[in-house]
């Protein structure tokens, strides 16, 4: 077993483990604080990927941002966070059949499509390895190319602006008339 | 190195945490929490792949990027409505936001 294997397993059960909290734990605030320590995990995997700007941005956009939103949301709302009852609704049972169901039936998938029995062989070997400024320079190309993904790029940037604008217009205190 | 089905499976196990989580949670918030877990199943999965079958065309890159974008949006619009819906009703628990029910 390679460094990179015990890294990888070390990665796994932060963002696994922090996971099974964010979805059980009865305290918001403890889960969303296990939630940032699950995007931390994800983050690693980036870097394990080589992919150093989706990495930096996971850091910055969900860990600064999107999670001290949800705190956020979750301080404003906190007179009803009382941590005495069930955190699960009436149908939590059949939920977790369902989920139960649809991991096992993708685990299935992943390892009958990746055993050396199968039919369909995708390489699950180690790729060439990339220089560490290469997937940013090729990243960074491809939005600004106009064969590539510039008009989605420009797409996602209104979407986002529209997005904030009718956030603040939703949140907004209505006017007393 | 690491097999490329190690990746698969840790995003199938996060996207199934998120699954239940969005399906068995109460509070709104919680829901909308699990939801970022499973987006952030679907990029590990993005990313791998990229990594595994074409490092030399960004596509994987590209749509871990969008999906970045979009879920910062869903969050911002989400916890935008959640506010809005707390402020009248005075509750985040999801069964209890029943008007449309028939």
């Amino acid at each position: 077993m390679t460094s990179q294997q015990v890294i990888f397993i070390i990665l796994a059960v932060i963002t696994l483990a922090s996971g099974l909290v964010v979805v059980t734990n009865r305290n918001l605030f403890h889960a969303a604080l296990a939630m940032m320590l699950s995007f931390f995990g994800v983050a690693g995997f980036y870097v394990l990927l080589e992919a150093p700007f989706l990495a930096a941005s996971q850091l910055l956009v969900y860990i600064g941002a999107i999670s001290i939103l949800i705190i956020f949301a979750i301080m404003m709302t906190r007179r009803l966070m009382s941590t005495d009852e069930s955190p699960f609704n009436s149908q939590w049972i059949a939920a977790l059949f369902g989920t139960l169901l649809i991991g096992g039936l993708i685990i299935f998938v992943i390892v009958s499509v990746f055993s050396p029995f199968g039919d369909i062989i995708i390489a699950n070997s180690a790729p060439p390895s990339l220089a560490v400024q290469e997937s940013t320079v090729l990243l960074g190309r491809s939005f600004v190319d106009p064969d590539q993904y510039v008009i989605p790029f420009e797409i996602a940037s209104v979407l986002l602006l529209g997005a904030l604008v009718g956030s603040i217009a939703i949140a907004r205190p209505e006017k007393e008339s | 190195m690491i097999p490329l089905s190690w990746y698969l499976i840790v995003s199938a196990l996060l996207f199934s945490i998120g699954l239940f989580g969005l399906l068995a949670r109460r509070n709104a918030v919680a829901m909308l929490m699990a939801v970022e877990l499973m987006l952030n199943a679907v990029n590990i999965n993005l990313v791998a792949f990229w990594r595994y079958q074409t490092p030399e065309a960004p596509a994987g890159l590209a749509w871990a990027v969008f999906v970045l974008t979009i879920a910062a949006a869903e969050a911002a619009v989400g916890l935008a409505l959640i506010i809005s819906v707390y402020r009248r009703r005075d509750s985040v628990i999801a069964e209890e936001l029943d008007t449309l029910k028939f």
